[in-house]
């Protein structure tokens, strides 16, 4: 008895923070969505379908299709940059590592808006990028970058790179050199060794960092904005209008629901994947 | 070890210091971005040994939502029009004891008794101002003087639209010959698609075009007419026109909660700001019009009966205020959408 008493009150906190900031938002924005918009702003209480019933709306699944799009591709994309990456990383001699790690997290200790605002100034019409360009060829006419999906591409790309390294190199320092030796010594060629051995084994790695990539970028909202130039609609600037100038709180409660389910199969099947190579010999 | 103990207790001085500063009465403001400057604010602390303390919000939704979660504390807010008339009838806000604020009579009686507070007894008016076209003279030639501008492909990539559903919408209808407060679907649709054919020649929607017509990215701006006239400051060939087919106008209004903690200090700085001498700073820091005829004579000569901030009668009687459509509002909210989602 004694022993659950301290446990409850080691548990005390997580689930007091569980409550207040997990559950209790989510429930409100679950109610909010069946209720209808105040003439005015807030709600209006009475219970309707219709928030959910206007989602299958080819306008707003037309944008949650590009957010989706997106996300993915931003998610391939640091995959292609960040598994060589992380690779290296844990190959390099253990003594500098630990700097090389560092530099990867330094980015961290600026705001992400800063940040995001440092690439409006690189890729803008007068920006860093054509000047640069302009300065090396001759007849380079500017490139207008700024306020495109692609802008929006690179900002979201550079933003979570960090987050698909980070787990990658976690999974590929535990990587037993030996295994690859014993491959080599039974006749595989480096390159089988690398797809046979050390991509399965880091796959965990892969996974963690394609759910720490993708769940924020299918809802990002900041990005867009501000690279996009307000030209370029994603799920999440809907959702913010919604909150906002639209004044129309549960239809963007209804919003966030479909996104949470979005994400919510996606995280199901990623732990399905886990399982399933955990359960490998 | 010793060190930190030092430290902790240093910080603990600290704080108590801090709070017994807290002991001063304290007034807090809730207002836009850069729009109550230091020297009004430093004023009023001085004169009434009073704290202000000021807080911003980036829309009049952000104030309207704080406001409705139930947000308090707040002494003095500053909505614009429409959203005093939704605050009003909220019952958000306090009703105002024109005894403690004498200097009311100061205020130009072309801006009392508007459509969203017809007696004044929630409001008084802070700033007013306009939207427009701001262009730079060098570059865009012959002057314009109607919203077609904005659709002319010589111009592509080189001018922005407000990122405001309201004003963005309301110029194509203003274009077309439509009311900005129009509740026919049809007219909607019709701006609607409008600004969709005009959208591949946008640069940017962005509501804060002072710092992109500065830098020299937009040659054009649908803007209001402060912004317009803080980028003359730095590049003087900047013009501002309100278009002929007419445009929106607005008065930035102050206003006291119904919650507000010091209801009697928030009068006394209502009354402070309405001082001719003060109500000058207003327009000298933001650019935008003063409501007190008598403040001019503390402005410098530029600031004082200039185009861009005063227009002229017969450009004055095209404006409309945008006004707040109620449950059409969706319809609006619907075309923006699909306007941002092409």
């Amino acid at each position: 008895m004694r022993r659950n008493y301290h446990l409850l009150i080691l548990l005390f906190p997580v689930v007091f923070w569980l409550v207040c900031f997990f559950l209790l938002p989510l429930v409100s924005v679950f109610i909010y969505s069946f209720i209808e918009r105040g003439t005015y702003g807030g709600v209006r209480w009475h219970f309707t379908w219709e928030n959910y019933q206007r989602l299958f709306d080819g306008l707003y699944l037309g944008i949650l299709w590009r957010s989706v799009s997106t996300a993915l591709v931003c998610t391939a994309v640091c995959l292609l940059l960040g598994y060589p990456f992380a690779y290296y990383l844990a190959r390099y001699k253990p003594k500098h590592r630990n700097v090389l790690l560092l530099l990867v997290v330094v980015p961290f200790w600026t705001n992400f808006l800063i940040r995001t605002y440092a690439w409006i100034l690189i890729l803008r019409t007068e920006g860093l990028l054509n000047s640069l360009l302009g300065a090396v060829l001759p007849n380079w006419g500017p490139l207008e970058l700024l306020n495109t999906p692609l802008a929006v591409q690179i900002g979201l790309v550079y933003g979570y790179l960090p987050f698909m390294i980070l787990p990658l190199y976690a999974a590929l320092e535990q990587l037993d050199v030996s295994l690859l030796e014993a491959a080599q010594d039974l006749g595989a060629s480096p390159r089988r060794a690398f797809w046979h051995i050390t991509v399965p084994l880091s796959l965990p790695g892969i996974l963690a960092g394609s759910m720490l990539v993708f769940i924020p970028t299918v809802g990002a909202f900041l990005t867009p904005d501000l690279l996009g130039g307000g030209k370029v609609s994603y799920i999440g600037n809907v959702i913010e209008r919604q909150f906002k100038t639209a004044r129309d709180w549960p239809f963007g409660s209804a919003l966030s629901f479909m996104l949470m389910g979005i994400v919510l199969v996606g995280t199901v099947l990623y732990f399905r994947a886990l399982q399933e190579n955990e359960g490998q010999p | 070890m010793r060190h930190r103990y030092i430290l902790f207790v240093l910080i603990l001085v600290a704080l108590f210091i801090g709070n017994s500063d807290g002991q001063k009465k304290q007034l807090n403001v809730f207002t836009w971005a850069g729009y109550v400057s230091d020297d009004i604010r430093e004023g009023f602390e001085k004169e009434y040994g009073v704290n202000v303390l000021i807080d911003t919000y980036a829309s009049n939704e952000d104030l309207l939502a704080k406001l409705l979660a139930g947000a308090t504390g707040y002494d003095i807010i500053m909505p614009s029009d429409y959203m005093v008339s939704i605050l009003i009838k909220q019952n958000l806000l306090a009703e105002l004891n024109r005894d403690n604020i004498p200097n009311f009579q100061n205020i130009s009686p072309l801006f009392l008794g508007k459509y969203f507070d017809a007696e004044n007894r929630y409001s008084i008016p802070y700033t007013f101002g306009t939207a427009g076209i701001a262009y730079d003279s060098s570059v865009v030639t012959p002057a314009p003087d109607s919203w077609t501008v904005l659709w002319d492909t010589q111009y592509k990539n080189q001018f922005s639209m407000l990122d405001d559903q309201r004003e963005t919408i309301g110029a194509a209808l203003k274009m077309l010959g439509y009311s900005l407060n129009t509740t026919d679907p049809n007219e909607i649709k019709a701006a609607k698609e409008k600004l969709i054919t005009q959208k591949p020649l946008v640069k940017q929607y962005k509501s804060e075009a002072e710092e992109l017509l500065i830098a020299g990215d937009v040659v054009m701006a649908h803007c209001w007419s402060g912004d317009a006239f803080r980028a003359t400051e730095t590049r003087p060939t900047i013009r501002y026109v309100i278009p002929k087919e007419g445009s929106s106008q607005f008065i930035d209004a102050v206003c006291i909660p119904k919650s507000a903690p010091h209801k009697a200090l928030a009068e006394q700085f209502l009354n402070y700001l309405l001082r001719p001498e003060v109500n000058a700073k207003i327009t000298a820091f933001t650019k935008y019009g003063t409501c007190v005829p008598t403040a001019k004579e503390h402005l410098p000569e530029h600031l004082r009966e200039h185009k861009f901030i005063y227009p002229p009668a017969e450009v004055l009687e095209s404006l409309e205020w945008l006004k707040d459509p109620g449950d059409f509002t969706r319809h609006y909210n619907r075309a923006w959408e699909e306007i941002k989602a092409k």
